[in-house]
């Protein structure tokens, strides 16, 4: 049966074999080809991009620090009904644990690790720890509770063991959210005063909106300019368009602190003038913040826009004036819209890159500027709480990508031209 | 999108290109990291030129503003290429507790740690200088009825204009309990309960309108300098260096003066470990650890470095009588406590 279908309707080469096989073949070579030129930049952004962003997603539900050094205590708890003190058994397997932890010097990673979640049992656990030394047998349960009665003695502490000691937690993406879980494990909304991520996420969806849109209204008659002047007036104005695009970003930031500062050239140059008869706060708050943000975005929104416009044949608008559109008519009607595509790639740049904003906000806002990066900074050097840094960066990411989700069915992706 | 993704490619690689240049050090070199600026001068002077050329090690400097995170990823990448670092009180211990410093061996230091003053020698971190965290304000600016007391940061009405004010809960808070009145032994018993933090919000309330907030030590003489702000709050040796560098009139305000510490510690897992040791020895010696306050008004840790120092410093030094009248020992065990919330309170109460 399988030579007769072999020799039967299949269409071969010179060789022999079936010509599918050696279409196959070469389209394989040819992939491989393909493969082999994108191979280096596909490793270098998986290396450089991937895996960053796949670590800090592990960082935001890794919870490590309690699964081996409190291993005893978090078996023993799988019994414990969750509402009275546990018994004797959970008690002995936390001072085991302890006692191990001291020896091993791990004890101030699970005094931290608890901190996070009940402020202050740092000291409790580091004092049980040193009282520790002094016993070798128990009763536990009552010398625990007697050394620490507001810790071990009460059950709040234990629920937090229980979720602690598991694998993975949910703590921190509650936390980022402005959520945590309350003793009955429900998920309830901080109070108050402790309440920020909410607002701060807000607050970078906010000026980097504003400063998406300041940047189109103030680019795209600079992009118009540069698209219509002959071609050596325009190069000049590239230049001036590009020049502070060459400048690092912080020397342009500090350059607003000399321009903006209370005692600074502007403030200066206007009290000087009579404009002013007190100086006014224009740095260290939003005004600063969104300033510096649109003159270091500017070319960002820029430059798209411009290099679409340069494609728009000028006989478009002369044809639709010609045939009777008044100025602002064929301008709004027929070349507008030719340069959505470039507004649309250009915002969509800045918008994005807005929303990693640090640096400016750092050194030109105010406190209540600060967006959501400078916490993932806080987080990453100062707290070292990186699963805090994590959730908050995820979050983000996760937001970003639902924004461009919706961009992508309102204006669409293949609508957007970068030139 | 595809060539934004090339442009952040781009920006990643331009990164990591600058990660490539910096080379770690040769095994008969050391690095040595403090905080830059007058301070980190200082201790080039003081311990870094005599050491290398006593020793003939080569001590390579860095500079960082407290980024542990930094210290955390080459521990915990097994690639430690900084030696001796220069760490605050809060980042003594909680790096202890984080696994991410050497338990110091303090016969390999040569000293004995009961002669430092006390919380001087940490299990993890061996004390370098005392310093204090104060306000000043411009002699050139504030003539006649200086402010002399804690609470007249507080006093708008008669010290009108912008105070500069660290942006951390850190000395903040016992601050203004302090101005409020309440005494010093009770401040962080108060700092405990809700009603001791809502008090310390509620007068920092009363002048946040006024205040610009700051972040590296470098940043209170210059706004104070650039008369942005009438009062600072700051690191002594930092107006101390402003006033004696650069003819500053800067008046220090020495009450209730956050007395604090810095320390040396050394990075889990470093492979110049003896190397660290003998600068640790070096530096911790009381009579090298003098020649400091030559450079810059901190003063030292170890009890026996006192008689070394020439008394015409002695009065710009936190410890010195006449500073000392009414000081806040700021406890960074009560921090590591309550760090984490209070920062995360402090954050929130700034953006409202």
């Amino acid at each position: 049966m399988v030579s007769v279908a072999a020799t039967d309707n299949v269409m071969r080469a010179a060789d022999g074999t079936p010509l599918k096989i050696k279409l196959r073949q070469s389209e394989r070579l040819r992939q491989l080809k393909a493969v082999g030129l994108v191979a280096p930049l596909f490793l270098f952004i998986m290396l450089s991009f991937v895996v960053p962003i796949a670590n800090m997603l592990f960082y935001s539900v890794n919870n490590p620090e309690l699964v081996h050094t409190l291993a005893r205590t978090a078996e023993a708890l799988q019994e414990w009904d969750g509402e009275n003190l546990p018994d004797e058994q959970v008690f002995e397997a936390l001072a085991l644990d302890i006692k191990q932890s001291r020896a091993e010097k791990t004890i101030g990673l699970i005094a931290k690790r608890l901190n996070y979640e009940i402020p202050a049992i740092r000291s409790k656990i580091m004092s049980t720890a040193r009282s520790l030394d002094d016993f070798d047998e128990g009763p536990w349960k009552d010398l625990l509770i007697e050394l620490e009665p507001g810790t071990w003695g009460d059950v709040t502490t234990w629920a937090v063991l229980e979720r602690a000691t598991k694998p993975y937690t949910d703590f921190y993406f509650l936390g980022a959210l402005d959520r945590k879980r309350d003793a009955n494990n429900d998920i309830v909304r901080v109070p108050d005063n402790q309440a920020i991520f909410g607002k701060v996420y807000l607050r970078t969806f906010y000026i980097s909106t504003i400063v998406t849109l300041l940047t189109l209204f103030l680019g795209f008659p600079v992009a118009y300019l540069l698209a219509s002047l002959p071609t050596r007036y325009a190069n000049l104005l590239m230049i001036l368009v590009l020049l502070p695009f060459w400048t690092s970003l912080l020397v342009r930031t500090t350059a607003w602190v000399v321009l903006l500062q209370s005692e600074g050239v502007l403030n200066t140059a206007m009290m000087y003038l009579g404009l002013i008869d007190e100086r006014i706060q224009l740095i260290y708050n939003r005004f600063g913040t969104i300033i510096a943000m649109v003159h270091i975005q500017l070319p960002f929104t820029l430059l798209p826009i411009y290099s679409v416009m340069k494609t728009i044949p000028s006989s478009h608008v002369r044809a639709a004036r010609s045939l009777g559109a008044g100025p602002f008519y064929a301008f709004w009607r027929v070349y507008f819209p030719q340069t959505i595509p470039g507004i649309a790639a250009g915002c969509l740049l800045t918008f994005i890159l807005c929303l990693g904003y640090y640096i400016t906000p750092a050194l030109v806002g105010g406190p209540s500027d600060q967006m959501v990066s400078y916490f993932v900074a806080f987080y990453t050097n100062q707290e070292l709480n990186w699963g805090m840094a994590g959730a908050l960066g995820v979050i983000l990411l996760v937001i970003t990508f639902a924004i461009f989700v919706l961009y992508n069915k309102l204006v669409g992706i293949d609508r957007m031209k970068l030139g | 999108m595809r060539k934004t993704t090339l442009f952040l490619s781009g920006v990643a690689m331009a990164a990591t290109a600058v990660g490539l240049a910096i080379a770690p050090a040769q095994a008969e070199d050391m690095v040595f990291v403090s905080w830059g600026g007058a301070y980190q001068s200082a201790q080039h002077e003081a311990y870094v030129k005599p050491f290398g050329k006593e020793t003939g090690i080569n001590v390579i400097e860095e500079e960082y503003s407290g980024e542990v995170a930094k210290i955390k990823a080459m521990v915990e990448a097994g690639d430690v290429t900084w030696d001796v670092v220069d760490v605050d009180f809060n980042t003594a211990v909680s790096g202890c507790d984080d696994g991410i410093f050497e338990e110091l061996d303090y016969s390999k230091i040569g000293q004995d740690p009961e002669r430092f003053v006390p919380n001087g020698a940490l299990d993890c971190a061996v004390g370098t200088i005392v310093y204090s965290t104060v306000y000043a304000y411009d002699g050139d600016v504030i003539t006649e009825n200086p402010p002399t007391a804690i609470a007249d940061l507080y006093d708008l009405a008669t010290w009108p204009g912008k105070r500069a004010l660290q942006k951390s809960a850190f000395v903040n808070m016992e601050w203004a309990l302090l101005a409020d009145g309440v005494s010093m032994d009770e401040v962080y018993g108060m700092l405990e309960t809700e009603e001791g933090i809502a008090r310390a919000f509620a007068k920092l309330d009363t002048i946040k309108d006024q205040v610009v907030w700051w972040e590296a030590g470098a940043q209170p003489p210059q706004l104070l300098s650039d008369g942005e702000v009438v009062m600072a709050s700051g690191w002594n040796g930092r107006f101390f260096d402003a006033a004696k560098n650069e003819g500053k009139n800067f008046v220090i305000v020495w009450d209730a003066q956050g007395f604090d510490f810095d320390y040396f510690a050394i990075p889990k897992g470093t492979p110049r470990l003896e190397t660290a040791y003998k600068f640790l020895a070096y530096a911790s010696d009381p009579e090298i650890m003098a020649t400091q306050s030559q450079y810059i008004s901190y003063g030292p840790v170890h009890q026996d470095a006192i008689q070394y120092i020439d008394p015409a410093i002695l009065k710009d030094l936190p410890t010195a009588p006449e500073n000392s009248a009414n000081v806040l020992y700021v406890d960074s065990f009560w921090w590591a406590d309550h760090r984490e919330d209070l920062e995360k309170r402090f954050a929130a109460w700034l953006a409202q």
